[in-house]
């Protein structure tokens, strides 16, 4: 049994099924992050007459380290689409290098950030140390898992690709796609992240 | 309006707001039979007339009446109108902005499970400070520091509120640990005392009486018995009532005697 | 077209599926267990959904004797219950509370909006849209097993130390943070179920918006998949709040955060040690963000439901179909602005609460305009009194009492004395249960042909209707009395310890009395429900004479595919009684009407 537009796009949405699965699935993902962003603003109003109650993120956080996080999530967002890309042109070794450096990139991210994590614990400071803290592990410790979860899937989708690719061309280079957009996504949220609690 | 809410089983109404309250609900609960009934006869005739055996052909094109439009029009129109014209307005006098406290006496109220804990300023008006650390559930219930010099005055009492008739009464009402709701179903008071906030709230009692604290909000397995008592009296019995509440205060504060 | 349901005559639901179909037979456990058939799908969920629903019945039944017999031994069966829930057959308070939040939890979450959605919603949708499947058939196991591990979940939590959650479906902190271990419990088979539904409905939009036949256009849909449709994006937008909710109320428990817990608590004489600096009206907040909205994902389906049965055996189109159509996308749109209308008491000033009372009152008028297309509906109509018809029927005026007595909770001004009373229950018991519950019975009772193939019974049908439709009657509208009394909720011991109740006392036992007749009257569906599978009367394919796409396949549908050849589709959704139309139906998928 077929399901229609599984690969080939709607004449009149224009996406195929899983592209509009994933869009939808994204905007659960705002909303989900949405609520921490908005825990965060509300929490902060809440602490606003309490001296001392809301450190400055950079006083706590190490900054450098972040940064160089970013820099590396954005890097591995354009490998993601340089994967894509090759994979689409039918350069299935060039799109396993470009894949391959994206999750190389993705688990530097974690290695950092667990680096990260432990400075903060070797000081004392932990989610039930303060409410700022907590929301800055929570936040983080979502957004990881976020990273977690996309470097499971691209990891079999790394091992997969070749013999699919050579199945179903379209269908693969479909599923990095959706995949891509997931890892966008990702990425943006740390972008938000990143200002909010290490900067302001 | 009044009447018509009394009569559908609320308990007596003794505070000045109370009218106005139930007043609000007398007048929804018209429109809301008002529209039951319209609709349910209306709802019978058609089961009635379009039943199988009298109708045994549908009609297509079905009804092409506007009237519906008319009737959901106007039913927006009343509710928009008991809104402003009287929730809003009351809401504004009575809730969001209660009485301040130089023009009422006022009162604190802390929940705590499963009790209400009442603190009065005493003689000078003004409350001693309090701290959490001084909380003991028997002799210290809200932790008033009774080396404050505000404080020696104080007097507290645990589930027992008492309060002079038409008197405007502020209560700033507070918890200690969870959620519950401060409930006078005769003044129409209900309020929900959240830890971490203070939130005031006024009434003025027209009728004395003897009734109860009720907890409204779900605060754990002893929140059915979270009862307090609530006792309106006339001026004269109040300030009797007040005066035993000092004596008892300045009891305990004496200096203990040499051979106590 | 894509839509190759190569079903082979011979083998019911025995195609292999796609790409792997070798000819040989699939093992019971692939067919029937891990299926990723939608029709398989939904029958899961809608069994699982009528056990937890019956189960949510049995915990109520409970409640109600030590309402009705405060603190009196539960006779034969009180003492099975053990020392820490019923010592000697008398109720604690403890058990009390656990059997009140999983009541709510259970009926909610694993009771109506899995038969609604997870079964209702799967097994139709598809076969109304004209696809063979869903769009994402894997997805959709996973959502149902998702569903079933929360619900196991949800179960094994009476059985700890402690027992299930206390703090009722709504878990407020700081009590739902301070209470024993069973709130932990809750929390993770709340993400669990969450998931569930993120998936569901990502599947369901996707199914809908692109797998529809040729010539279905959006406004020839059935209303059912409007209905269903924004009842998905509903679950998709509003429960990623609460799962981040039940994140932070998971860490205040386990990791000794502070997110919901202020500073300066004392619990039980104790200061509490953890950070504070957290807010509880946050909970709340994120909490009613989603509540709100899921109380319209508990009805819509329904609504649906209702609409396509009064179509049918009224014999006529539905009046008005794109003011219903609107009405119910506004109705969506709106249902996300409303949610503090559960939180007047909180301390809220002028502006807002005219905010959210006004957004109350604005909300109610979609919902006016879909009851009153329903009523107008049948004018002109030859009305047959089938048994899913007198579900349907009955749906409309008890969601009316429901809907109308919403109005007084909505002006904050009347809600100081409502909020928090038997009133605020009888209210949504009015939309849940003789408004829902009846609507989720007429689908059973008319789509269960399309399913087995056969008929439920007729007189068993109506002796389940009548006893059903007084007895909830009498169990929810003395509620209303209780609550102008002042008799708050979630008492122990209905009210026994306070004066104001005292002249009340006895209506309940009234309700007690009404709860044990709609507890007999369901036998009657029980009897007809499996009895039928086997003995009730055969029916061809389109036993109701219906216009919509699932009645274009067999009763029940071919195998894996549902459609013999791909259909398509020349007009909407009801055309009964055409002039000049031969039959007094039009079926959507045949060129002639
Ligand atoms: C399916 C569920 C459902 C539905 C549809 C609704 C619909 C509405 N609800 Fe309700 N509500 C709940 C489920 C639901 N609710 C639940 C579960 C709670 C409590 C949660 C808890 O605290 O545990 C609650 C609580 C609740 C509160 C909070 C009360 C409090 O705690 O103090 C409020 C306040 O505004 C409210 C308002 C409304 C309004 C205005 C509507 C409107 O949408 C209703 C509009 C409908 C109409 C106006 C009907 C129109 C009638 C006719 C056209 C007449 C027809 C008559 C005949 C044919 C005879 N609801
Ligand atoms: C969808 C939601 C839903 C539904 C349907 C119901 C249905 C019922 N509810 Fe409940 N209820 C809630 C949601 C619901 N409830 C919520 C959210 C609360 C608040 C909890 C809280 O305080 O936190 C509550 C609270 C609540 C209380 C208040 C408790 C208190 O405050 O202390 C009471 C009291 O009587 C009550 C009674 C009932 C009764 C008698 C029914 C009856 O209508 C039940 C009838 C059930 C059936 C008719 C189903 C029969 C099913 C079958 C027969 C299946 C057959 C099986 C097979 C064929 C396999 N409910
Ligand atoms: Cu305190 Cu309920
Ligand atoms: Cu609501």
């Amino acid at each position: 049994m077929l399901i229609p537009y599984d690969n080939e796009n709607h004449p009149v949405t224009g996406v195929y099924n899983a592209k509009l699965g994933i869009w939808l699935f994204l905007a659960s993902e705002v909303l989900f992050f949405g609520a921490f962003f908005s825990t965060y603003i509300l929490l902060r109003i809440g602490a606003g007459g309490v001296a001392g109650a809301w450190p400055l993120g950079a006083e706590l956080l190490n900054v450098p380290l972040a940064t160089i996080n970013t820099v590396i999530l954005i890097t591995s967002s354009l490998t993601m689409v340089m994967a894509w890309a090759s994979l689409k042109l039918g350069k299935v070794s060039k799109f396993q290098i470009y894949f391959a450096a994206t999750i190389l990139l993705a688990l530097a991210f974690l290695v950092i950030k667990g680096f990260e994590y432990g400075e903060e614990f070797s000081h004392d400071r932990y989610p039930s140390t303060s409410t700022f803290l907590a929301i800055y592990f929570t936040l983080t410790g979502v957004h990881g898992l976020h990273i977690l979860l996309g470097v499971a899937v691209n990891v079999y989708h790394l091992f997969s690709a070749k013999a699919l690719y050579q199945e179903n061309p379209e269908k693969m280079v479909n599923r990095i796609e959706v995949a891509g957009l997931y890892w966008h996504f990702v990425d943006l949220v740390w972008i938000f992240l990143f200002p909010v609690l290490y900067l302001l | 309006m009044i009447e018509f809410a009394r009569s559908m089983w609320m308990p007596q109404a003794a505070s000045t707001h109370a009218g106005q309250v139930d007043g609000l609900i007398g007048w929804v609960h018209l429109l809301m039979l008002v529209l039951f009934v319209g609709w349910g006869i209306f709802f019978f005739f058609i089961l009635v007339r379009f039943r199988k055996r009298r109708n045994p052909k549908a009609n297509y094109e079905g009804t092409h009446s506007h009237l519906s439009r008319w009737v959901e029009g106007a039913v927006a129109v009343i509710e928009i109108a008991l809104l402003f014209g009287l929730s809003v307005p009351v809401w504004a006098r009575v809730v969001a902005n209660p009485t301040p406290a130089e023009e009422a006496m006022t009162i604190r109220v802390v929940g705590q499970q499963f009790a209400w804990n009442i603190h009065y300023p005493g003689a000078d008006g003004v409350f001693g400070a309090t701290s959490v650390d001084l909380v003991d559930a028997e002799a210290n219930p809200v932790g008033v520091d009774r080396d404050d010099v505000m404080a020696k005055d104080d007097i507290v009492t645990v589930n027992q509120l008492h309060i002079p008739v038409d008197t405007p009464i502020r209560i700033e009402l507070s918890s200690f640990d969870v959620v519950h709701s401060f409930f006078l179903p005769e003044m129409r008071v209900k309020q929900d005392a959240i830890p971490g906030m203070t939130i005031p709230l006024s009434f003025t009692a027209t009728a004395t009486g003897e009734w109860e604290i009720a907890c409204a909000q779900l605060c754990g397995l002893g929140h059915y018995r979270m009862r307090g008592f609530f006792t309106v009296h006339d001026q004269a019995g109040f300030n009797a009532w007040m005066a035993e509440r000092v004596a008892e205060v300045e009891a305990a504060s004496q200096p203990k005697g040499f051979f106590d | 077209m894509h839509n190759n349901g190569h079903a082979n005559a011979e083998g019911h639901g025995h195609d292999g599926h796609g790409d792997h179909g070798h000819g040989a037979p699939e093992s019971f456990i692939r067919k029937y267990v891990f299926s990723v058939d939608h029709k398989v799908i939904g029958i899961q969920y809608g069994i699982t959904a009528l056990v937890f629903l019956f189960l949510g019945f049995c915990l109520i039944l409970l409640m109600r004797w030590q309402l009705a017999y405060p603190e009196q031994a539960l006779p034969v069966i009180g003492r099975l219950f053990g020392v820490t829930r019923m010592p000697e057959g008398v109720m604690l308070p403890e058990f009390y509370n656990q059997l009140g939040a999983m009541h709510g939890t259970i009926m909610v979450f694993l009771g109506v909006v899995p038969l609604a959605v997870g079964a209702f919603g799967n097994y139709l949708v598809p076969l109304q849209v004209g696809a063979p499947d869903m769009a994402f058939p894997k997805l959709n196991a996973a959502s149902y097993w998702l569903y079933f591990v929360g619900g196991v979940i949800m179960l094994i939590s009476f059985f700890i130390p402690g027992g299930a959650a206390k703090s009722g479906w709504t878990s407020y902190p700081p009590l739902a943070v301070i209470e024993t271990a069973g709130q932990t419990w809750w929390l993770l088979g709340m993400v669990f179920l969450i998931n569930s539904s993120l998936l569901g409905s990502v599947n369901i939009i996707t199914t809908i918006v692109q797998l529809r036949a040729p010539g279905l256009k959006f406004m020839r849909l059935p209303f059912f998949v409007w209905a269903q449709l924004v009842t998905s994006l509903l679950l998709l937008l509003a429960f990623p709040p609460l799962e981040v909710a039940g994140f932070m109320q998971l860490l205040d428990r386990v990791a000794g955060t502070s997110f919901f817990m202020p500073s300066g608590l004392v619990i039980s004489g104790e200061a509490y040690t953890g950070s504070g600096g957290g807010n509880a009206l946050l909970w709340q907040h994120l909490f009613w963000f989603l509540a709100h909205p899921e109380v319209y994902v508990l009805i819509l389906p329904a609504m649906g439901i209702v609409c396509e049965v009064l179509a049918n055996n009224s014999r006529k189109p539905l009046y008005g179909y794109k003011a219903l159509v609107y009405s119910v996308i506004f109705l969506g749109f709106m249902s996300f602005v409303v949610w503090a209308h559960h939180m007047f008491l909180t301390g809220m000033g002028t502006a807002i609460s005219t905010f959210f009372q006004l957004t109350t009152m604005i909300i109610s008028v979609p919902s006016i305009i879909i009851l009153t297309v329903m009523i107008l509906s049948l004018w002109g109509g030859s009305i047959r009194f089938t048994t899913p018809m007198l579900f349907a029927l009955a749906f409309i005026p008890m969601f009316g009492i429901g809907g109308l007595t919403g109005l007084p909770l909505g002006l904050s001004v009347a809600d100081i004395h409502l909020h928090d009373t038997y009133y605020v229950i009888g209210h949504f018991h009015f939309v849940v249960a003789p408004g829902t519950l009846l609507a989720l019975f007429a689908g059973i009772y008319y789509w269960y042909p399309k399913v087995t193939g056969r008929r439920m019974n007729d007189t068993l049908g109506r002796w389940h209707f009548w006893p059903s439709l007084v007895c909830m009657v009498g169990t929810f509208m003395p509620m209303f009395v209780l609550g102008m009394a002042g008799v708050s909720r979630r008492l122990y011991d209905g009210g026994a310890t306070y004066a104001h109740a005292q002249d009340y006392l006895w209506i309940n036992q009234l309700i007690t009395f009404s709860s044990w007749g709609l507890a007999l009257a369901q036998v009657f569906f029980i009897v007809n429900f499996f009895v039928s599978l086997k003995n009730g009367e055969k029916v061809e394919d389109n036993p109701w004479q219906g216009t919509t796409l699932e009645w274009a396949t067999t009763s029940p549908p071919l195998g894996h595919g549902n459609f013999e050849a791909p259909v398509t589709v020349y007009r909407g959704p009801y055309e009964y009684s055409v002039p000049r139309a031969k039959r007094d139906f039009s079926p959507q998928h045949l060129k002639r009407i």
